[in-house]
């Protein structure tokens, strides 16, 4: 039964095949479904092996599948083998099984994606290196499925990658995780210096002779491998920036299954865990601690929903190397296992929302959602409520079990360090109740504001109210301007027909004085009389003219005085706009928009920018049942997951009997007593409960401004960014520069000059090479006649 | 007096020098093609020769494959001055010099 | 006697021939002198009782390939005479008397002063030979020259005759290649220094 445990990565592995070969052809849904069936055939063959590993003898329960020798140099043998036992099935389990749910909710995710096979050949790909890192029987196979799944992880980051902003969060991860590498691969060298081999094998049963210095070594070297890898202080970086991946690869790879396996790989080396030295293993509880609350008090002030469960899974691994650090890795796996149902079904919920809101996923402009999606509302609550720690719910099983190990632990610091720790997880675990409740009630209750008016929205509709202002005043000064010229056009014509009248007034004063003059009974007499009348018609016709054109000069004037009182008019209004911008409030943040809608005036309204009304006409929608069903049966296994190991009685215990072959009796054994378990499971229980109270009073019934509550600096993640931007920019830019310079300089101008010499050389070769076909045959006979004479020169010499 | 191997191989060395030298002062492709043949058959005089002295069938053998050799190279050779004269009317082969570095 | 006269009289044909091969001006000439340089090489096959090599001599060094010359000579124009007055190559000539002087001497001096004589001890010796016993497969005067010939070619060389025959096979298909016209253009003289770009 054990034996065809290499069909469990074989599955995924023809899927991966398939779909790189037929993918295209496939197309949707097909390709999609095909993947999904390679998922399930692991998850199905895992069971297999499951029920057979269950059969065996406990002491058994370490199974060797050998595939093929891999590489064998000298005394360096690697075979590519399967360990079968208790802790890779378990992982096996949830990774084939979650990842199969997780498959068929991207079939309903990634619907009309054009890239939709390709997203399965990704998905595919990373589950036989998933399955590789957890099944390899030494470390290099491990190192294998862990470089593997780091470079879906980037392809799956990065896989709407015309965005900008999704490569480079793609490169983000890839980066950060090879400084984590750096130290899986020093580790490795060391346990090959230290035992001659790299099989788990050889390292459970040999580990005692290893030196509690070079265990130490490794164990610090892995736990900057798992901190990259797990996105634990300070390489967490990378973890919030890869939601930018669709949120299927966010809920498989980001959540369950890549970024536990630093804590896998921590597990598994247990046996040199327990030779190293207390310090090195505080170490991994402290930063464990650390990251859990650092990550908690960022996630309060996020709002985007699924980064608050980026920061919540960074929390939630802080807890799972905080399980390890203080030996208790029976819980460790437990919580990874809970939260991996419950995690996922977060992230797959949020994913619905995101899915349902046409790609929103601001928090601020969620809000009611329960009546529009009521199975994605319920699962998600049943999410909310396991990672709150509300019992019966999985995540309080677990959860209390790492805290009731970190308060028994009395490593590092002695029992006064175990109950910092343990403290520490209680505070996280206060500020996970905080921020989940409040992001159940932003997203699922209230209001429903996604058809709100946007802050921005309302600035784009002033602008263009304003705009549309500024066109018309610049209208009215034209008009203006206009109006003047014609004034001045009239004002000449007025003083030219004036000119005339006068002309025409001398000229009947000439023709009487003539007429006068003259003698009446000439002939010229008759003609000057009749020029006299002439010029008596002219004058009136004259004055007549200058009338009208003072008329319409008047008309013209009236005109320009209209002009200009309209642009007065204007501007006084467009003051007066900017005076009643200033004094209306900028609409409410939607946080505090919890009641009432941000208004829109009515002469505002029509100036909206058109992504308003595009909105006005979604309507957000429950998911395709391919997304709900995997929801349902997440819910249904958050909810029941504690079931694994209730701490009631010793036959209850399941995970931790199951899991004690491949512990070698390393787990640490709580002493507390009966009593002190329940005062701790009761304080856990009125921490969690009093955090989701207080956030219900400040979200829900708003006693509090929210903004109170979310400081700055957490919602800019402590600046951790900045602060490493700043570094690598400034000095580390300096070295950077100063390496580069030696590479120009001294490297590449030894290869240039090599290259430089080859072409002085040629150069002068091409003398040699004359073209002509009798010059070659001239140098093969002195070549011949050279032979010649050194044959000779042996004959006789 | 006899005729020993000795002359074959005097007469041999004769011949192949002045192919020799007619390689190397002829440019008409053709006679270079001559030359060679000529020292083709100097080569192979001194192979008979050597074949006799020594009383061994192999020095006939080589002939019989330089023979051959030489009526492969003889077509390869003439198809390849074909190709250039029908493109190039020019009869000397310092005319190419395409190679000239 | 006889043999002295034969060996004198073919010699003097051969070195003839050679030399008319290499100062005709005009090919076809040149070509019917190495006729008469091929005819002298066969009577020398004869004379030291390789007949069949003689034969063969004749039927394709001076029937088939001096007869692919002819053929190509009047293919490309049978009244083109080269030019021998003039050396374009300075020193060419010069050169290649000098280099043609020092290979003769180098291979009559290899020969007269290599070892113990003329003879076949001489022999021996040149080619490197410990004695005459280990001749691979040695004449012998009762069989013909024919047989012997066919026995060693099929027998030791079978390899190198497969061989020979792929050999010829390509070289035909190559000649039909290169000769086939593809329609190129006819290609400049090149002009000296064209050659550089």
């Amino acid at each position: 039964m054990l034996d065809i445990a290499w069909l469990i990565p074989a599955f995924p592995l023809l899927g991966f095949v398939l779909l790189v070969l037929f993918g295209r052809r496939l197309g949707e849904p097909f390709a999609g479904w095909l993947a999904t069936i390679a998922s399930a055939g692991a998850f199905v063959s895992t069971v297999v092996v499951f029920f057979g590993l269950a059969a065996l003898d406990t002491a058994e329960r370490f199974h060797l599948v050998k595939l093929f020798t891999w590489i064998d140099v000298g005394s360096f043998t690697v075979d590519a083998g399967l360990l079968v036992d208790p802790l890779s099935i378990t992982m096996c389990l949830f990774i084939t099984g979650v990842g199969t749910l997780i498959h068929l909710y991207s079939v309903g995710y990634m619907h009309g994606d054009p890239n939709f096979s390709k997203f399965f050949i990704y998905l595919n790909l990373f589950i036989l290196s998933m399955l590789l890192l957890v099944l390899g029987d030494n470390l290099l196979l491990t190192f294998l499925g862990w470089e593997g799944v780091g470079a879906c992880s980037y392809l799956l980051i990065s896989f709407w990658f015309s965005d900008e902003s999704n490569a480079s969060a793609g490169k983000k991860a890839f980066v950060t995780n090879r400084i984590g590498d750096f130290g899986y691969m020093l580790a490795t060298f060391l346990v090959f210096v230290e035992l001659g081999s790299i099989n788990y094998d050889d390292i459970v049963s040999r580990a005692g002779e290893l030196g509690s210095r070079s265990a130490t070594l490794i164990v610090v070297l892995f736990l900057l491998a798992a901190a990259g890898k797990s996105a634990q202080l300070p390489l967490f970086v990378w973890l919030p920036d890869a939601m930018a991946g669709p949120t299927p690869v966010s809920a498989l790879i980001h959540a369950a299954t890549m970024v536990t396996s630093g804590v896998f790989l921590l597990t598994r080396l247990n046996p040199i865990l327990a030779e190293a030295e207390v310090w090195s293993t505080g170490l991994v509880a402290w930063v464990g601690a650390l990251t859990a609350l650092f990550a908690a008090t960022i996630a309060v002030a996020q709002n985007d929903i699924k980064r608050v469960l980026a920061y919540s899974t960074v929390s939630q691994l802080g807890y799972l190397f905080l399980a390890v650090g203080v030996g208790g890795y029976v819980p460790a796996i437990f919580h990874m296992v809970t939260h991996a149902f419950f995690k996922a079904l977060l992230f797959l919920g949020s994913g619905s929302v995101i899915h349902g809101l046409h790609q929103e996923q601001d928090m601020r402009r969620m809000g009611g959602l329960s009546k529009l999606m009521p199975i994605t509302a319920m699962t998600f609550i049943v999410g909310w409520l396991a990672i709150a720690g509300v019992p019966p719910f999985s995540g309080f099983w677990s959860k209390d079990e790492i805290l009731l190990y970190a308060w028994n632990y009395d490593g590092l610091g002695g029992p006064a360090g175990g109950k910092v720790l343990w403290a520490i997880g209680l505070v996280t675990a206060l500020l996970t109740a905080f921020y989940m409740t409040r992001q159940v009630i932003l997203t699922f209750f209230g209001r429903t504001r996604f058809f709100d008016v946007r802050a921005e929205e309302i600035a784009a509709a002033w602008e263009a109210r304003f705009a549309t202002l500024d066109l018309s005043i610049a209208e009215a000064n034209e008009v203006e301007e206009h109006a003047l010229s014609a004034v001045e056009k009239a004002r000449n014509e007025v003083s030219k027909r004036e000119e005339a009248l006068a002309k025409a007034e001398e000229k009947l004063v000439a023709a009487r004085e003539a007429v006068a003059a003259s003698d009446a009974s000439a002939d010229a007499h008759v003609k000057l009389v009749k020029a006299l009348e002439r010029a008596e018609g002219a004058v009136p016709k004259a004055e007549e003219a200058v009338l009208k054109a003072e008329e319409k000069l008047i008309a013209l004037v009236g005109e320009v005085e209209e002009a200009a009182v309209y642009g007065k008019e204007l501007q006084t209004a467009r003051v007066d706009l900017r005076n009643s911008r200033r004094a209306t409030p900028m609409p409410p943040s939607q946080v505090t928009a919890r009641t009432e809608a941000p208004v829109l005036d009515d002469d505002l309204s029509e100036y909206v920018p058109e992504s308003y009304h595009r909105r006005q006409e979604y309507h957000p929608h429950e998911s395709p049942w391919t997304m709900t069903l995997p929801l349902i049966v997440l819910a249904l296994l958050a909810a029941a997951g504690g079931g694994l190991n209730l701490p009631f009685t010793s036959e209850l215990h399941f995970l931790e009997h199951w899991l004690e072959p491949s512990l070698f009796g390393h787990e640490v054994h709580v002493t507390a007593s009966a009593s002190t378990k329940w005062i701790l499971a009761v304080v856990a229980v009125l921490v969690g409960l009093i955090a989701i109270v207080a956030s219900f009073r400040v979200y829900m019934a708003g006693a509090v401004d929210p903004a109170r509550v979310e400081p700055e600096g957490a919602a800019r993640a402590w600046y951790v960014d900045e602060t490493y931007a700043g570094f690598f920019g400034g000095p580390g830019r300096a070295l950077f520069d100063g390496l580069a310079g030696f590479d120009r300089g001294v490297i590449d101008g030894a290869v240039r000059a090599v290259a430089r010499g080859t072409v002085a050389l040629a150069q002068g070769m091409r003398a040699l090479q004359p073209g002509f076909v009798r010059s070659y045959a001239l140098g093969i006979g002195l070549g011949s006649v050279l032979v010649m004479v050194w044959f000779m020169g042996r004959l006789f010499v | 007096m006899e005729v020993t191997a000795t002359w074959y191989l005097v007469l041999s060395a004769v011949l192949f020098s002045m192919g020799f030298v007619g390689l190397l002062v002829r440019r008409n492709p053709l006679i270079m093609f001559m030359c060679i043949e000529l020292m083709l058959n100097a080569v192979n005089i001194s192979f008979v020769a050597f074949s006799n002295a020594l009383d061994d069938i192999a020095g006939r053998t080589a002939v019989f494959f330089v023979l051959v050799v030489a009526a492969a190279e003889v077509v390869v050779g003439l198809s390849l001055v074909v190709a250039l004269m029908r493109r190039r009317p020019s009869l000397s082969v310092d005319d190419l010099t395409s190679l000239r570095g | 006697m006889v043999d002295v006269i034969v060996f004198g009289v073919s010699a003097a044909i051969i070195l003839g021939g050679a030399l008319g091969v290499i100062i005709n001006s005009h090919p076809v000439r040149a070509a019917l002198s190495l006729v008469a340089s091929f005819f002298g090489v066969a009577v020398l096959f004869v004379q030291q009782q390789a007949h069949f090599l003689a034969v063969v001599q004749v039927v394709v060094y001076a029937g088939a390939i001096v007869v692919l010359f002819l053929f190509v000579i009047m293919l490309l124009g049978v009244d083109s005479v080269d030019n021998i007055a003039d050396e374009p190559l300075a020193g060419q000539r010069v050169t290649a008397l000098l280099l043609g002087g020092m290979l003769l001497a180098l291979i009559l001096g290899g020969l007269f002063l290599s070892g113990p004589g003329l003879d076949t001890d001489g022999a021996l010796a040149l080619t490197g030979q410990s004695s005459q016993t280990a001749a691979v497969n040695q004449l012998d005067e009762s069989q013909s020259d024919i047989d012997l010939l066919a026995d060693d070619l099929f027998t030791r060389n079978l390899l190198s005759f497969e061989a020979t025959a792929l050999l010829l096979t390509i070289a035909t298909v190559g000649a039909v290649v290169l000769v086939r016209n593809r329609g190129g253009e006819d290609l400049a003289v090149d002009e000296p220094g064209s050659a550089k770009r």
